[in-house]
C-alpha cells in the first residue's frame, strides 16, 4: 500500500472493521513497526526518529483513553507537553500558557480541577483533544474521536479539529466509522480493505455504492445530501428487501 | 494549584522531612527505661558529660538501627510505589509479587557459601531478584506491552512466587547445620536488630536509586495512562521500564540482604499518600520516601517497645498492619 498525506490536510480513513485501520494509524504513528514497508515524515524514515521528536511533531488522540488514576483535566491536558520539557520534567510558564489555552480551544477550562472520570464522553474526548493540541503538533492523529458520541457532540468534536486545523494549518488524519463525518469534513478519504488500500481520493470518488457495497458488504445507497456539494451515505438493512436473496458481494 | 508543583514538592519534602527527624528521635530516645527525649537531644548535641553508657547505646545502637529502618522503610514504600505505576495495579508491591523473596533466597545462598556481605550477598540478593522479576513480568506481559494476565491472576502469580520462594528458603535452611541458622532465621523475619554496624555503607548504594526514581516520577505518571499514550507522548517506555525495574530491584535486594523479608511497607505507604496527594508521582515518590522512613521507624519502635522482654522482629509488625489493608484494597477495587 502507499499514500501519501499534504500538509494541512483533513484526511480520514475508511473501512469495515477489522480492515486494519486502527493498525495502519499505529503505524503511522510509530507505534507499531510496519512488516514491509515504511513511513516517512517530512521525506525522514519514522523510524528514524528519536520518539521524543516524533511527539513534538505527532500527536495522538487514541481510541480508549485510561480514566482509572484520578488525574484532573488540568493535569492531564498539560502532560502534553512532555515531549517539550527538561531532564526533571517541570513545565514553565510557557507550558501552562499553551495548556490553558488548549482548554479553552476545546471548551474544557471549566472543567480543569475535575477528575477524568467524572467528566461525560464529550467532555473527556475534548479533554483528551486539548491534550493532543497542548503538544503543538503539526499532525494529529484521531482513532474514531466520535464513537461513542451523540451527533450533537460529534459535530461538536468535528467543527473544533476543522477550526484548529484551519488556524493552525494542522494536518488531521483520523480513522472513522462514519461515512457522513467523513464525506463532510474530509478534503480526501482512504478506504482500506483486508489491510489493502481499496481507493484514495475525494470523498466523492470513494464513497461510490458499488466501492462500498464491495468493502462493507451490506447494500448502501449513496446521493447527493440535502447540504448540497456533499455525498450522503445510505446503508440499507436487508428488511427493505424482503423478496430479494442477500446481494452477492 | 498546578503552577506550583515545584511549591508542593518542597512543602511535603519539608513536612515529611520535619516528621522523620522527630519520629527518628522519639525512637533513638525511647528504650526499655522510658522514653528520655531531652537527655537524648543533648547527648546527640554532643554534651555528653551525664552518662556514658547511654551515650554509647546511643551512637553505637539506637542511632545505626534507626537510619537503617529510615532506609528500609523508605526504600521499600519507594518499591511498591514504582512497581504499582509500572503494572498500573495499586496492590503491587515487591514482596508481594515475590521479589523480596527472590533475593532473601540469593541472599542465603551466599551466607551459606560463607560469602562476604558486599559484594558477595549483595550480588546473589540482586540476581536472585532479577530471576523473580522476569517471571513476573513475563507474567504480566509488562515488557512485551501486552497483557497475558488480569491483574489479580498477576497477584496469585505473585503469591505463588513469593510461597515457592518461601520453600525453597526453608529448604535451604533445613539443609544447613550451619552456627549461621539462627541468625538467618532471625534476619528471614524481618529483623533490624541483626545488622551490624559496619553494613550501614552499603545503604549508600541506594541513594543513586532514589535519585534516578525521581527523575523518572513524570514518565511513571505518563506509565499510567498506558504504554501506547505514553510513548505517543513521546516516552521511551520500553527503555523506561527496564531501568525502572532494575533499578527498584537493585534497590529491594540491597534492602533485603540487609534486613530480611518485612512485607507491606510497600503497600501501604504508598495507598496512604495516593489518598492525600493524588497520583502525580512527582508528589509521590519524595513522600513515599520520607513517609515510608518514619513509618518503618515507628513500626520498628512498636517491635522494641510492644513485648515486655526481648523484642519482635519488625516484620511481624508491617505484616499485622499490611495484610488486613491488602484485604480490604481488595475488596474495594472489586466494586
Amino acid at each position: 500500500m502507499s499514500f501519501s498525506v499534504s500538509a494541512g490536510e483533513f484526511f480520514v480513513i475508511i473501512g469495515p472493521n477489522g480492515a486494519g485501520k486502527t493498525s495502519l494509524l499505529k503505524v503511522l504513528s510509530g507505534l507499531l513497526k510496519a512488516q514491509k514497508g515504511s513511513v516517512a515524515i517530512k521525506d525522514k524514515n519514522i523510524l528514524h526518529y528519536r520518539r521524543r521528536n516524533l511527539s513534538k511533531i505527532m500527536a495522538i488522540v487514541p481510541q480508549h483513553i485510561e480514566v482509572g488514576f484520578p488525574f484532573t483535566v488540568a493535569e492531564t491536558v498539560i502532560m502534553g507537553r512532555t515531549p517539550h520539557l527538561g531532564l526533571l520534567g517541570m513545565e514553565g510558564k510557557y507550558d501552562f500558557s499553551v495548556s490553558e489555552d488548549a482548554m479553552k480551544f476545546t471548551g474544557v477550562a471549566h472543567l480543569a480541577d475535575r477528575k477524568l472520570f467524572q467528566l461525560s464522553g464529550g467532555e473527556l474526548q475534548r479533554a483528551i483533544i486539548a491534550r493532543a493540541i497542548c503538544q503543538e503538533p503539526e499532525i494529529i492523529l484521531l482513532d474514531e474521536p466520535t464513537t461513542a458520541l451523540d451527533p450533537a457532540h460529534q459535530l461538536k468534536i468535528m467543527d473544533l479539529m476543522e477550526k484548529f486545523r484551519r488556524e493552525n494549518g494542522t494536518t488531521i488524519i483520523m480513522v472513522s466509522h462514519d461515512l457522513n463525518l467523513a464525506s463532510m469534513y474530509g478534503d480526501r478519504l482512504l478506504l482500506l480493505k483486508n489491510g489493502r488500500v481499496a481507493k484514495t481520493g475525494t470523498p466523492g470518488a470513494v464513497l461510490q455504492k458499488k466501492t462500498l457495497e464491495e468493502s462493507y458488504g451490506c447494500r448502501m445507497h449513496v446521493d447527493e445530501s440535502p447540504l448540497g456539494q456533499v455525498v450522503r451515505v445510505t446503508p440499507i438493512p436487508d428488511k427493505y428487501f424482503p423478496n430479494q436473496d442477500k446481494k452477492n458481494t | 494549584m498546578n503552577t506550583s508543583i515545584g511549591k508542593r514538592i518542597l512543602l511535603i519534602t519539608i513536612l515529611l522531612s520535619a516528621l522523620l527527624i522527630l519520629i527518628g528521635i522519639i525512637a533513638i530516645a525511647a528504650g526499655s527505661s522510658g522514653i528520655h527525649f531531652w537527655e537524648t537531644l543533648a547527648i546527640m548535641a554532643g554534651k555528653n558529660g551525664t552518662d556514658n553508657a547511654t551515650a554509647t547505646i546511643i551512637w553505637q545502637i539506637r542511632l545505626p538501627r534507626v537510619i537503617l529502618a529510615a532506609f528500609v522503610g523508605g526504600s521499600l514504600a519507594l518499591g511498591g510505589l514504582v512497581f504499582q505505576a509500572l503494572l498500573r495495579n495499586p496492590l503491587a508491591e515487591p514482596y508481594i509479587l515475590g521479589i523480596s523473596g527472590g533475593s532473601a533466597i540469593g541472599a542465603i545462598l551466599a551466607m551459606l557459601l560463607s560469602l562476604s556481605y558486599f559484594p558477595g550477598v549483595t550480588i546473589f540478593s540482586f540476581t536472585g531478584s532479577l530471576l523473580v522479576l522476569a517471571f513476573v513480568t513475563a507474567l504480566a506481559g509488562t515488557t512485551l506491552g501486552n497483557t497475558m494476565l488480569s491483574r489479580d491472576s498477576l497477584l496469585l502469580g505473585g503469591v505463588m512466587m513469593n510461597a515457592f520462594c518461601a520453600a525453597v528458603i526453608m529448604f535451604l535452611i533445613s539443609m544447613t547445620r550451619s552456627f549461621q541458622v539462627q541468625h538467618i532465621l532471625y534476619w528471614l523475619m524481618g529483623d533490624l536488630a541483626t545488622m551490624q554496624k559496619g553494613q550501614l555503607p552499603i545503604l549508600l548504594l541506594v541513594l543513586p536509586c532514589f535519585m534516578i526514581i525521581f527523575m523518572l516520577a513524570r514518565p511513571m505518571n505518563l506509565l499510567l495512562l498506558g504504554r501506547e499514550t505514553a510513548a505517543a507522548m513521546g516516552i521511551n517506555v520500553k527503555n523506561i521500564v527496564m531501568l525502572l525495574l532494575i533499578i527498584t530491584s537493585l534497590m529491594v535486594s540491597i534492602i533485603v540482604s540487609l534486613s530480611g523479608l518485612i512485607g507491606f511497607v510497600g503497600l501501604v505507604i504508598p495507598h496512604i499518600f495516593r489518598l492525600l496527594l493524588g497520583p502525580d508521582h512527582r508528589l509521590l515518590v519524595p513522600a513515599c520516601l520520607l513517609g515510608g522512613a518514619s513509618y518503618l521507624i515507628l513500626c520498628d519502635l512498636l517491635a522494641r517497645l510492644l513485648p515486655s522482654s526481648g523484642e519482635l522482629p519488625v516484620g511481624i509488625i508491617t505484616a499485622l498492619i499490611g495484610a488486613p489493608l491488602f484485604i480490604v484494597l481488595l475488596l474495594r477495587n472489586r466494586t
